[in-house]
C-alpha cells in the first residue's frame, strides 16, 4: 500500500510538470469539445489527433490523449441535454432524462448534475484503478506466449458474446483486422507477405493509424453528414452563481445511483467489447430499478442524468487498466492509445510498471488532475460550449477532413496510406450501414502483429501441438472463457429461432 | 440499391476479398517447416478462411432473411445523403488527387473553398479565413513544428523562400 502511494505520488508529480499540466489542459479543453460534438466521440478525437503528439515526449503525448478521452466523456452529455442528440455514443442513455429536463427548462440542472457525477464517477474508478493495477500487473508477468495470445483471444470473443451485433459479422470485422496486420514485412522469417498487386506501398504494412483515421475520421465524418441533414434546436441555458448552488445541493437525490454507476461502468468498462455505451446503459437502468420512484424516469429524473454520466466515465477510466496491465485495450479508444504507446517505442504489458514506471504512474496521475480540471472547465464554460454547438456541421467536417488527410500522411509519409485511409474510411462508412461492427477491427490491426507472434511462439516451444493452450491454467481458463462467450450467444438464438420474422 | 441488395452485394465482395488473401496467402509455406513453426503463410490462410466462412454465414442468413437488413426494403443510400456524402468523397478524391500534382497546400485551399463556400454555403468572411487560416496552421504545426514535410510537388519551389526563413 505503502508502495503505491509512493508511486502515485511520484506519478502526480509528473502530471505536474509544466508541460504536462499544459498538455493535460489543453487535452481537457479538445476533449470537452469532441465530446459535446455530434459525431465526435473520444475515439474519433484521439484517432485524428494521435499523429500531432508526436510533437512532444510519449509521457506529456499519452496524458494529452487521455485527458482527451476523459473530457469527451464529460463533454458528450453537453449535447445530450441541450440538443437531445447524444454527442457520443457513450451519452445516448443521458438522453433519456436530460432532454425531458431541457424541454422543461431545467436544463441548468441536468448540466450541473452530469458534472458533478462524471466527477465522481472519475474520482471513484481512477482509485479502483490505482489499487487494482499494480497487483494485476504483477500477476500478468507471469505469461508467456500461450497466456497471452489466449487473453487475446478472449478479448476478441468478448465481442463476439457480448457485443451484440450480428455474429458472423463481427467475426469478419476481427480477422480482417488481423489479416491487414499481417501485411508487410512478415516479424519472424522477414519475408514480404500479401503485397497486394506489387505495390510498394504494402512493404512498410498498414499502420494502425491509417484503418483508425479512415474509419473513425472519414467514415464518421461521412456518417455524420448523413444523420445531421436536419436542423437541430438548441435549449438556452442560463447559469448564475446562485443557482449553481441551488443545483449542486441536489445531488443528495442522485448520490447513491452515481455511487453504484461508478462501481459498476468501472468493471464494465474494462472488458474489450463493453466500455462506456453499454456500462451508461446498465447503469441507468441499476438506477431505474433501485429507485423509490421508478415511473419518474424518462420524464426528467435527475438521477436519470447522473447515473450514466458516473458510468461512462468510470468506464474509460476501466478501459485503461487491461490495456495498461495487461497490453490488452479495453476499448476501441484504449485500442488507439495501445497503438501509440508501440510508434513511440514502449511495450505494453505487465512490464511498463517495472521498465517505464514514470510513464505508467504519471499516467495514473494525470488522471487524477484532468478529472479535477474537467470539471472545473465544464462548469464554467458550459454556456461556450453550448454555443459551439450551433456551429454548422459544414465548417466542421472539412477541417476533420483536412486533419485526416495530414494526420494518416504523417505517421509513415506516403501517399499510399493516404490512399489507403480514404478507401477504408468509405468501405468503413458502407459496412456501418449495414451493421458490420467497426470496433473490433481496429482493436485487432493493433493486437494483430502480437497475436500472431504469441501464437507462432506458443506452436514452435510445442511443437504444433494444440493442446498446449489447454495444459497450462491461466490460457486454459481464458480459452473456456472464450469458447462460452462465443457458444452462449449461439445457443441462444438456436434454442428461439427467429421470431423477429412475425 | 435498397439494404437487402446491399447486404447481398456486399456479402459476396467480402467472399472474393476473402478468396484473394487465402491465394494471395498460399505464396508463403501455409503448412509446418521444420524447426521454424508455423510457415509465414499459415496466420493470414487460416484468418482469411475465417473471414471466408464468416462471409459465407452471411450469405446464408441473408438467404434465410435472418438478419434484420436482409428484411429491409428501405433505400440503402437516400438521394439526399448520396448527394452530401457523395459530393465529400468526390472532393476528397479530388484533393489526393491534385496533392500529386501541384502539392498539398494548393489542393488544401481549393478543397475548402469548394466545400465552405458551395457545399456548406457559408459568407466570405468565414471561408477565406478558413481556407487561409487551415493551411498556415497545418504548414505550421507539420512543417516547423514536427518537421514532417508534407508533399508539395510543383510547388516546391513556392516554399523555398520560408525555408530560409524557418529552417
Amino acid at each position: 500500500m505503502d508502495s503505491i502511494l509512493i508511486a502515485l505520488g511520484g506519478g502526480l508529480l509528473e502530471a505536474f510538470q509544466p508541460l504536462n499540466l499544459t498538455m493535460i489542459f489543453i487535452g481537457c479543453v479538445v476533449g470537452l469539445f469532441i465530446g459535446a460534438m455530434p459525431g465526435l466521440g473520444s475515439v474519433n478525437g484521439v484517432a485524428i489527433l494521435l499523429p500531432i503528439t508526436f510533437l512532444v515526449p510519449p509521457n506529456a503525448a499519452i496524458m494529452f490523449l487521455a485527458a482527451i478521452y476523459y473530457g469527451a466523456m464529460y463533454g458528450g452529455a453537453i449535447s445530450s441535454i441541450t440538443l437531445g442528440i447524444p454527442g457520443a455514443s457513450t451519452a445516448v442513455a443521458t438522453v433519456f432524462d436530460g432532454r425531458p429536463l431541457a424541454t422543461a427548462g431545467k436544463a441548468d440542472q441536468a448540466l450541473t448534475a452530469a458534472a458533478i457525477a462524471s466527477f465522481i464517477g472519475g474520482t471513484v474508478s481512477v482509485i479502483l484503478f490505482t489499487l487494482f493495477a499494480p497487483p494485476l500487473a504483477e500477476f500478468a508477468l507471469k505469461f508467456g506466449p500461450a497466456e497471452e495470445f489466449a487473453l487475446m483471444v478472449l478479448a476478441f470473443a468478448t465481442f463476439i458474446g457480448l457485443g451484440g451485433d450480428d455474429i458472423p459479422k463481427t467475426i469478419f470485422s476481427i480477422l480482417i483486422g488481423l489479416v491487414l496486420a499481417t501485411i508487410g514485412l512478415d516479424i519472424i522469417s522477414g519475408r514480404p507477405r500479401l503485397i497486394f498487386f506489387d505495390i510498394t506501398g504494402f512493404m512498410h504494412g498498414v499502420n494502425f493509424l491509417v484503418l483508425a483515421i479512415g474509419i473513425y475520421g472519414i467514415g464518421e465524418m461521412l456518417w455524420t453528414l448523413e444523420q445531421t441533414e436536419g436542423n437541430v434546436i438548441v435549449h438556452n441555458v442560463r447559469m448564475t452563481w446562485r443557482s449553481f448552488l441551488r443545483n449542486l445541493r441536489q445531488i443528495k437525490f442522485y448520490f447513491k445511483a452515481t455511487i453504484l454507476g461508478s462501481v459498476l461502468g468501472y468493471f464494465v468498462g474494462t472488458l474489450p467489447a463493453a466500455g462506456a455505451t453499454p456500462a451508461s446503459l446498465m447503469s441507468y437502468g441499476l438506477a431505474k430499478t433501485f429507485s423509490k420512484d421508478p415511473d419518474s424516469f424518462g420524464k426528467g429524473n435527475i438521477a436519470g442524468v447522473a447515473a450514466p454520466e458516473s458510468a461512462n466515465n468510470a468506464a474509460s477510466t476501466g478501459s485503461m487498466l487491461p490495456m495498461i496491465t495487461l497490453g490488452i485495450p479495453g476499448s476501441p479508444t484504449t485500442a488507439i492509445l495501445l497503438g501509440g504507446m508501440i510508434i513511440w517505442g514502449l511495450r505494453p504489458g505487465p512490464l511498463l510498471f517495472t521498465e517505464h514506471p514514470d510513464f505508467v504512474w504519471g499516467l495514473i496521475g494525470s488522471l487524477y488532475v484532468a478529472n479535477f480540471f474537467t470539471v472545473l472547465i465544464n462548469l464554467a464554460f458550459i454556456p461556450l460550449f453550448v454555443r459551439v454547438l450551433t456551429m454548422p456541421f459544414t465548417i466542421l467536417a472539412p477541417i476533420i477532413f483536412v486533419l485526416c488527410v495530414v494526420g494518416g500522411f504523417a505517421p509513415t509519409q506516403t501517399m499510399h496510406d493516404v490512399w489507403l485511409m480514404l478507401l477504408f474510411g468509405v468501405a468503413g462508412y458502407l459496412l456501418r450501414k449495414l451493421n458490420y461492427p467497426v470496433a473490433p477491427a481496429v482493436l485487432a490491426i493493433v493486437l494483430g502483429p502480437l497475436a500472431e507472434q504469441s501464437f507462432r511462439q506458443s506452436m514452435l516451444s510445442s511443437h504444433g501441438d494444440f493442446m498446449f493452450f489447454f495444459q497450462r491454467p491461466i490460457s486454459a481458463t481464458c480459452i473456456a472463457l472464450a469458447a462460452a462467450l462465443v457458444l452462449y450467444p449461439v445457443l441462444r438464438s438456436l434454442r428461439k429461432p427467429v421470431k423477429a420474422e412475425a | 440499391m435498397t439494404v437487402r441488395t446491399a447486404e447481398l452485394v456486399v456479402a459476396i465482395v467480402t467472399v472474393l476479398i476473402s478468396l484473394a488473401i487465402m491465394w494471395k496467402s498460399t505464396e508463403l509455406s501455409i503448412g509446418w517447416v521444420p524447426r521454424k513453426g508455423p510457415g509465414s503463410g499459415a496466420w493470414p490462410f487460416w484468418l482469411a478462411t475465417g473471414m471466408l466462412l464468416a462471409s459465407i454465414a452471411t450469405l446464408v442468413r441473408w438467404f434465410l432473411k435472418a438478419t434484420p437488413e436482409s428484411r429491409s426494403d428501405e433505400v440503402y443510400i437516400s438521394r439526399t445523403a448520396v448527394y452530401v456524402v457523395g459530393i465529400s468523397v468526390a472532393a476528397l478524391l479530388f484533393l489526393l488527387i491534385a496533392t500529386h500534382f501541384v502539392g498539398i497546400y494548393i489542393s488544401l485551399v481549393l478543397f475548402l473553398f469548394f466545400y465552405l463556400r458551395f457545399v456548406g454555403r457559408h459568407g466570405w468572411v468565414t471561408t477565406l479565413s478558413l481556407t487561409i487560416g487551415v493551411p498556415v496552421f497545418i504548414f505550421c504545426l507539420f512543417e516547423w513544428a514536427l518537421t514532417i514535410p508534407l508533399p508539395k510537388a510543383l510547388s516546391e519551389p513556392l516554399f523555398y523562400p520560408i525555408y530560409d526563413l524557418i529552417y
